[in-house]
């Protein structure tokens, strides 16, 4: 019998699969067509302070074995999520949920983390300092150690749930940024963002997005999420989430292999709605394939 | 929403460049005109979203243009199944119509106004139909909807065929309500000249068609919209045009 279950700061996961924020919104689109409760968790929509529209349109590049997005953070606002999304998604999701922040100051992490500590719902928070698609913020706190340290210190003076950092593969020293926040007390780091990509339309000569570049998934990056994850997981003795191009069963086992606990699935999601159900059911018997009795065993059993 | 494999029963040139693909499988997501559905093809990431032609009795119609890879791959198919997300979209809704109501197609905008005019006549409605093409040799579909006893004006840019000019330059007619679909200039045009309420159906690029990624949202009057999702179908009184 295949065990699936892994631990994530205390809280146990039926199966370490978990949607990726922003490619599964707050559940309920995809709960229209299978019961997400089969989920390890998932990462809600990315939610800052304020409401966003995010950038104009187009938004959405395709590629070679993956995609470009700049959407840009669109989201309600932290208050409507407390007061709409969450009461929604609780109709749908019974497991404790991630929390996906993000800000333009570091005192927009504290003050978002904070309101949300208080919703039972939410089991952890990644606090996304990666983000590609905004100015002024997002990605510019996950470059360099001390702005991602500041974040992590910040947020974790005002919150009482784990807090993971989801970090930027646009930088030139990963590790370094793991450190320090692991360093500033982060229970757990994600990893990774989009890449920053772009692509131009030979017709009209001008980029295909409208925010000219954006972040780059699907399987494409899924060798460099690898990487970088087994970079990350070898230097810090916290917890990892390993995500970036993981479309199959075989993928998450490599995915832990390299050491991430938990594994988020992103751009798969867009393209087969049933891409993380399709994963947990072929668990099993990938899993006996290749001689693994618990998947919990495996986490970074890279030789 | 729905995904499923339809298998081809028939994939035929209407013109030079479009076509008419007719699909065999579940399409009891299916319950609007002016839904879409969201095809996975070969060696392409993304799927290519097309709205629903028609659709009875478990076969669907869908009429594409060649554009790109994707159209260019679905033309050459003969047989075979599509791993097909059928029932997107909201489609439109024909409660508001009124009893003489105007649909008016641009180009590849005209075929899920097919299905909405079958429905608006079932419901015992007068359906008049304007079809804008830029020259007689792009024209397709006049005669399937003259067949559903829609009364049919085709407008050419360059007066090959039919009026010649743009769609609103045939919309001097008495209409309760109107349905549109086609190129943005042409729905601007069409916002502009109607003298009633109406609906517009909006194209814009997906990521994945179902409401979760935030790819292809607009601003409405009544807030941020998904086209993929809350769309791709808008009132003409919510609409903010961009720019």
């Amino acid at each position: 019998m295949a065990e699936m279950k892994v631990k994530l700061c205390g809280i146990e996961l039926d199966n370490p699969i978990i949607p990726a924020s922003g490619t599964f919104g707050y559940g309920y689109e995809f709960s229209e067509i299978y019961d997400i409760n089969i989920l390890g968790t998932f990462s809600f929509k990315g939610t800052t302070r304020d409401a966003r529209f995010g950038n104009p349109t187009p938004r959405i590049a395709e590629c070679t074995a993956g995609m470009i997005n700049a959407v840009g953070l669109q989201n309600p606002g932290v208050e409507r999520v407390i007061s709409e999304e969450i009461p929604k998604m609780k109709k749908c999701f019974h497991k404790k949920v991630m929390a996906n922040v993000s800000g333009f100051s570091v005192e927009d992490y504290a003050y978002t983390c904070q309101r949300l500590d208080g919703c039972d719902e939410i089991g952890w928070f990644e606090v996304n300092v990666s983000c590609p698609n905004v100015h002024g913020g997002g990605m510019s706190f996950g470059t360099s150690p001390e702005a991602a340290a500041e974040v992590t210190r910040a947020v974790k003076a005002v919150t009482t749930k784990p807090v993971f950092i989801k970090l930027s593969p646009n930088v030139t020293d990963i590790v370094a940024i793991a450190k320090a926040c692991e360093e500033a007390g982060a229970d757990g780091i994600s990893l990774i963002n989009t890449m920053l990509g772009m692509r131009i339309d030979l017709k009209t000569r001008k980029p295909v997005i409208a925010n000219k570049m954006g972040g780059f998934s699907g399987s494409a990056i899924f060798p460099v999420a690898v990487r970088m994850v087994y970079q990350v997981a070898q230097a810090v003795n916290i917890p990892v989430i390993g995500m970036g191009g993981v479309s199959t069963a075989e993928d998450v086992i490599e995915m832990m292999l390299a050491g991430a606990t938990a594994v988020e699935v992103g751009a798969a999601n867009l393209i087969d709605p049933y891409a993380c159900k399709n994963i947990i059911e072929q668990l099993p018997s990938v899993m006996k394939k290749y001689g693994i009795e618990k998947l919990s065993d495996i986490i970074g059993g890279v030789r | 929403m729905n995904q499923g494999f339809f298998g081809i029963i028939e994939n035929t040139p209407l013109t030079d460049n479009v076509f008419r693909m007719r699909l065999s499988g579940d399409t009891s997501n299916i319950t609007a005109p002016g839904q879409f559905v969201n095809i996975k093809l070969d060696g392409l990431y993304l799927r290519r979203p097309i709205s629903v032609c028609d659709c009875e009795d478990g076969v669907l119609t869908i009429i594409y243009k060649v554009v790109g890879k994707g159209t260019e791959q679905m033309s050459k198919m003969r047989e075979g199944a599509l791993d097909v997300l059928s029932g997107l979209g909201n489609g439109y809704d024909t409660s508001l119509s009124g009893d003489k109501v105007l649909l008016i197609g641009g180009g590849v905008g005209v075929p899920p106004l097919y299905m909405l005019a079958k429905r608006l006549i079932g419901e015992g409605k007068s359906v008049s139909v304007i079809l804008g093409f830029n020259t007689k040799s792009e024209v397709f579909l006049e005669k399937e909807f003259a067949e559903l006893g829609a009364d049919v004006t085709v407008t050419t840019v360059d007066g090959s065929y039919g009026v010649k000019g743009f769609v609103t330059n045939a919309m001097d007619v008495d209409y309760s309500y109107f349905y549109t679909c086609g190129p943005e200039p042409m729905l601007r045009a069409v916002y502009n000249t109607s003298k009633t309420s109406g609906q517009f159906s909006f194209e814009e690029r997906m990521g994945c068609g179902f409401g979760a990624c935030m790819g292809c949202s607009c601003k409405t009057v009544t807030g941020y919209k998904r086209i993929c999702k809350d769309g791709p179908v808008l009132q003409k009184e919510e609409i903010l045009w961009q720019k």
